[in-house]
């Protein structure tokens, strides 16, 4: 019975999958047809041309210099802004008054257009670390937003109970407030993971950081290459996307791990 | 040290839940707190417990160190039970020693599943497990046998009994059946 029910739940991700799969094909020889019927590649490059640019792209000397130098930025960003979004989560959650401290910086990062951000920051920093802090500060309301909920809708009954117990701050921690956090952590990261990559590169684009993905679209757009434009965005992407599944299986992974121990 | 409560009286908004209660409650002994429902039996649990203030009266010898089964299982869903036990564990306990009490209370084969998928009843037993083991001067149980069927029942009376004796416990009950079979005073409280 059980393993009926397995059965078709595979065969229901297998269907999925498949149906996905037809809409991106579809979709490509949407993309095919237009190019061809335009007829004028600095408009539209057909998906071949992109993927033929890509190919060259991977034999260009420093390609794998500038994936690293946007990764290491975008990432350390990304980071950052967990690192500090959680811990002003917590401080907020603890102590009232932080939470309304904190409440300006929140609203003005949230609702300021980031590139008002690049632009103000590009007189303060330097171009080339523009990108980590436009990506900590796109990650840092997310990151903070969320945990600071999670923590908030912790129940009250079983803080009660670890009350009575007098539970020590720790196992607090790992048994009742990092398992209610879980899902708000997850949904944040996903969310922050790709927008740290969309400002980071916008950043890197608007700053013109040397060495940096950024810098690649932006000479794209003055060489009028859409096919370098085309590919080096299926990089941003396949990065990102990529990020993202590490980052999500590691958390999920450590939340295996606490809740198994 | 006797507890013992003195013109206790506690409000919610302008519903007076406990009106002017007396008792004593005696050290080392079991005692049953019963009396109809909404009668302020799990409020005075509640303030005993310290998570409850109160309007007015007096409250001496409650100890420091308590352990208490809610009426609400209150676990932590996605742990197991074991870790759950291991949660209000402050001094080392041996795992085989939590793994032997949770076996005698019939959950031998489900020690590892998280809480989240164990029955009402199972969770009842986890919940009183813990706070068997926990360290604490005394013990409040709020309807302890909720959710329990007629065996499993009797299997949990003999393991209370046997884990209670001379200790300070206050059980809160509706089942007249459960004084007889576990003994203890009795203090009955009126709407």
């Amino acid at each position: 019975m059980i393993s009926t029910t397995q059965d078709k739940l595979d065969n229901k991700h297998t269907k999925r999958r498949i149906e996905k799969l037809v809409a991106v094909v579809i979709a490509l020889l949407v993309w095919q047809v237009a190019a061809m019927l335009i007829g004028e590649h600095l408009l539209l490059v057909t998906p071949i041309t992109v993927v033929k640019r890509l190919f060259s792209l991977l034999t260009e000397a420093d390609f794998f210099r500038t994936i690293i130098y946007s990764f290491l930025r975008i990432v350390s960003g990304f980071f950052l802004g967990l690192l500090i979004g959680s811990l002003m989560a917590i401080l907020a959650g603890r102590f009232h008054i932080a939470k309304i401290m904190f409440w300006p910086y929140m609203v003005t990062i949230k609702s300021v257009p980031v590139a008002s951000f690049i632009i103000l920051c590009l007189i303060w920093l330097t171009s080339s670390s523009l990108s980590i802090f436009i990506s900590f500060l796109m990650v840092l309301p997310i990151i903070y937003t969320n945990i600071l909920q999670g923590i908030e809708s912790t129940d009250q009954k079983l803080l009660e109970m670890t009350q009575v117990y007098r539970v020590s701050w720790l196992k607090k921690l790992k048994y009742i407030y990092l398992p209610q956090i879980k899902t708000y952590l997850i949904s944040a990261c996903s969310v922050a993971l790709g927008l740290a990559w969309k400002s980071g590169i916008a950043a890197e684009v608007i700053g013109v950081s040397f060495g940096s993905i950024g810098e690649k679209l932006y000479e794209s757009k003055i060489y009028y290459s859409t096919a370098d434009l085309f590919a080096w965005t299926v990089i941003i992407v396949l990065l990102s996307v990529g990020f993202e599944k590490i980052v999500l299986f590691l958390i999920k992974r450590f939340f295996i791990r606490l809740e198994r121990s | 040290m006797d507890i013992v409560i003195s013109e206790l009286t506690k409000k919610f908004a302008d519903n007076t839940v406990i009106d002017r209660f007396s008792a004593v409650i005696k050290e080392n002994q079991r005692t049953f707190i019963m009396g109809p429902s909404g009668c302020g039996k799990t409020t005075l649990i509640n303030i005993l417990l310290g998570l409850v203030p109160f309007d007015s009266g007096v409250i001496k010898g409650v100890p420091e160190r308590k352990s208490v089964v809610f009426q609400e299982d209150r676990l932590c869903e996605s742990f197991n039970s074991i870790s759950n036990v291991r949660l209000v564990l402050n001094r080392k306990v041996d795992d085989s020693v939590i793994i032997s009490h949770l076996e005698q209370i019939g959950l031998k084969d489900d020690l590892y599943k998280p809480v989240i998928e164990l029955s009402g009843g199972m969770r009842r037993r986890v919940a009183i497990v813990r706070a068997i083991l926990a360290e604490s001067e005394i013990l409040f149980l709020d309807e302890p046998f909720k959710g329990l069927d007629t065996e499993t029942k009797k299997n949990v009376m003999s393991y209370l009994l046997e884990n209670t004796r001379n200790k300070t416990t206050i059980i809160v009950t509706h089942d007249i059946e459960d004084v007889n079979a576990l003994s203890g005073n009795v203090i009955a409280m009126d709407m």
